[in-house]
């Protein structure tokens, strides 16, 4: 019972990782039609940039571990990814955005791979792993044999959290609808006054947000950041966001925590374990083939 | 070939290598010449450096008694950048060109597999410092090295395990991607098992995951009395972390993976207490080690040697002692000599070779105290 409890308990933490990167790809998805995949290294450099902001945050306020100190290097490092988020839209995807979506793709491929390998750079980041400072004072709570961290009760909060703000930005904003609007038809909603350039850097700009928080969130619960730290769980919020069906926001959560419970319950078992990092795959397998719409997604029919 | 030359020339020695280059064209017989290819730069730059260092430190030391055979020794190393390729190039002209009687490296596996076959081919004895892959002396009868072998580790600690740690039941966690660790937890368990202990949960990981709680917590239902873990340092500093927070409070203990500073950065007070096999400790007693550590920090602004240091130095004088017993400086008669070796004082231990060309020789157990690595003993084979 215990065993239970505690399984589950690991797995909502990681599964609320996943799922918070997975709002990340599923927003930008969701509006643009394609997919991000230099969201994982967004997330990446969210990490970094915490690791930087840290120290100096530290001595502005007087010492480190406060939750004030917390927020402010989140939002810092939200903000600079957010930035970083709009800057690779507009120089790597805005050219592209009449072509043929596949392009598009290609280029989210390349552009991954050149902030993996410059985070690589001996004068970078360098590719060794680095200890990530303890950004909160963490307590350990102990129910019997199952132990838990504060960080296993922040990552679902957090995750809630976001889950709530995009679900508020997007229904209940002007900016949200003009989302919606773009997402429906670029062309229609330019005619009705949307400015869709936008929009399109708000969207990316929110998604780098959001990966950068998720970021940190991952490196607070393994303190070992290096370059190539994003490309593991990018993959695995990438697979619950298909899971969820891609485009919902509420989908993704529910893929990330569907995919980490599993990953956790089967990396229990002896025989098992090995496979872990294949069942990630085998579930988008098995997703593509009977439900191509995802849990929570609608099955559209193509217009041709 | 400029980029090449450059970036030798930006190492600290790089100037005396040039000359040393310059210096063996004109081939006088009146030095002993012997080869070395390392990773001077490039990824695993510390891992060539610190093995260069030791070896250098020994060949100066062998020149400063006199030399060999009325002749002094002459190093050439060649720098294969860490990059695949690069090391059967070097190999080559050092053997072509340079006309060495030996050769020393390398620290990785797979850099030594690649120079294995040439040197085999051209009948010039290789010595690996601290390749611990059982397939390099496979190669040929050429081929020689003075570490152990990886399944050795594994024999080591489950000795460790039953007689030190007096642990009956232990899970062993394994990361399927690596060869090496495969390897440890396999000698491991068949020894275990003829110590008369159970393993009690066999769970495997993958190198660079972040989350392992899921086949921590299947341990700690386990209830074993320890844990090996033959895994690299980022993952066992994790790890550990992890199973601190579950509260898994058994000694996990490993192989010579572990052995990094960064180990220690990242785990912190998670790795605690933890113990692993290496290959030699800067702070065990012996006139040798001590012998060799203060030599070492003279030469080298202070720096403590790390077993790559030692091993490098070892290769050296086990070079050394070859060349001495054959009496000749000649390829084939060095090889016998080495062949033959039963009994050689090394830093790292007493080293006797097989059949099979692998070093026959103890390993040290160390364990993390106070944010350090602590000599704790020695196991015999």
């Amino acid at each position: 019972m215990d065993w239970l409890l505690q399984q589950s308990i690991n797995g909502l933490g990681l599964g609320s990782i996943y799922a918070l990167i997975a709002l990340g790809y599923t927003m930008v998805y969701g509006v643009l039609r394609f997919i991000n995949f230099a969201h994982s290294d967004i997330l990446m450099l969210g990490a970094f940039a915490a690791f930087y902001l840290e120290p100096q945050v530290s001595r502005l306020l007087g010492g480190p571990e406060s939750v004030l100190g917390a927020i402010l290097i989140a939002a810092l490092a939200a903000g600079l990814c957010a930035l970083l988020g709009i800057l690779i839209e507009f120089l790597a995807y805005r050219p592209l955005r009449q072509r043929p979506r596949l392009a598009v793709l290609i280029t989210a491929i390349g552009v991954s791979l050149f902030i993996e390998f410059t985070a690589q750079h001996d004068k970078v980041f360098s590719a060794k792993t680095q200890f990530f400072p303890r950004l909160l004072p963490e307590h350990t709570f102990q129910w019997g044999q199952v132990f838990f961290s504060s960080t296993d009760l922040l990552v679902p909060a957090v995750t809630a959290l976001m889950l709530g703000a995009m679900w508020f930005i997007v229904q209940k904003t002007r900016t949200g609808t003009a989302m919606r609007a773009v997402s429906f038809n670029q062309q229609a909603a330019s005619l009705m006054g949307v400015n869709v350039n936008r929009i399109i850097s708000f969207t990316f700009g929110l998604g780098s947000a959001l990966a950068a928080i998720a970021g940190i969130l991952y490196a607070m619960k393994a303190p070992g950041i290096e370059p190539l730290m994003g490309v593991q769980p990018g993959l695995r919020a990438f697979i619950a966001a298909v899971l969820g069906g891609i485009g919902n926001l509420p989908g993704a959560v529910v893929g990330g925590l569907v995919l980490g419970i599993l990953e956790t319950f089967l990396g229990g078992i002896p025989w098992l374990s090995s496979y872990r990092d294949g069942i990630a795959f085998a579930i988008l397998i098995l997703i593509l083939l009977f439900k191509p719409a995802g849990l929570l997604g609608k099955a559209t029919v193509e217009k041709v | 070939m400029l980029v090449r030359f450059l970036s030798r020339a930006a190492l600290p020695l790089g100037a005396s290598f040039a000359l040393l280059l310059a210096g063996c064209s004109g081939g006088g017989s009146d030095t002993i010449k012997v080869g070395e290819f390392a990773s001077l730069t490039g990824k695993e730059a510390t891992f060539g450096t610190s093995s260069h260092e030791g070896t250098l430190l020994a060949f100066e030391e062998i020149n400063a008694a006199g030399g060999l055979l009325g002749k002094k020794l002459e190093l050439i190393t060649e720098d294969n950048q860490t990059k695949p390729g690069e090391t059967a190039n070097a190999v080559n002209k050092l053997i072509a060109k340079d006309g060495v009687v030996a050769l020393l490296g390398e620290v990785a596996s797979g850099r030594s597999l690649e120079a294995a076959p040439i040197c085999q081919q051209s009948k010039i004895p290789m010595i690996s410092p601290a390749s611990t892959n059982p397939q390099v002396t496979q190669t040929g009868d050429y081929i020689f090295r003075v570490c152990f072998i990886d399944p050795f580790q594994g024999t080591v600690m489950a000795n460790f395990a039953t007689n030190t740690l007096k642990a009956r039941k232990v899970a062993i966690f394994t990361d399927v991607k690596s060869d090496y660790s495969k390897g440890l937890a396999k000698y491991f368990k068949e020894r275990f098992a003829a110590n008369q202990g159970t393993i009690v949960a066999e769970l495997d990981f993958n190198g660079g995951d972040k989350d392992f709680k899921g086949q921590l917590t299947a341990i700690k239902a386990a209830a074993p009395d320890g844990v090996f873990v033959p895994g690299y340092y980022t993952d066992v500093a994790l790890i550990c972390i992890q199973a601190k927070q579950l509260g898994l409070n058994v000694p996990l203990f490993g192989g010579d993976g572990w052995e990094s500073q960064t180990l220690l950065e990242i785990g912190k007070e998670a790795v605690e207490g933890h113990y692993f096999s290496t290959h030699y400790a800067a702070d065990a007693a012996g006139d040798k080690v001590t012998a060799f550590v203060a030599a070492y920090k003279k030469r080298f602004n202070g720096k403590v040697p790390d077993a790559m240091a030692a091993l490098g130095y070892d290769s050296a004088f086990f070079l050394a002692d070859g060349i001495k017993r054959a009496a000749a400086a000649e390829p084939a008669k060095i090889r016998d000599a080495l062949a033959a070796t039963t009994a050689f004082d090394a830093v790292t231990g007493q080293i006797a070779m097989n059949a099979q060309r692998d070093a026959v020789k103890s390993a040290v157990i160390l364990q993390v105290k106070n944010g350090a690595f602590k000599y704790v003993e020695t196991v015999k084979p």
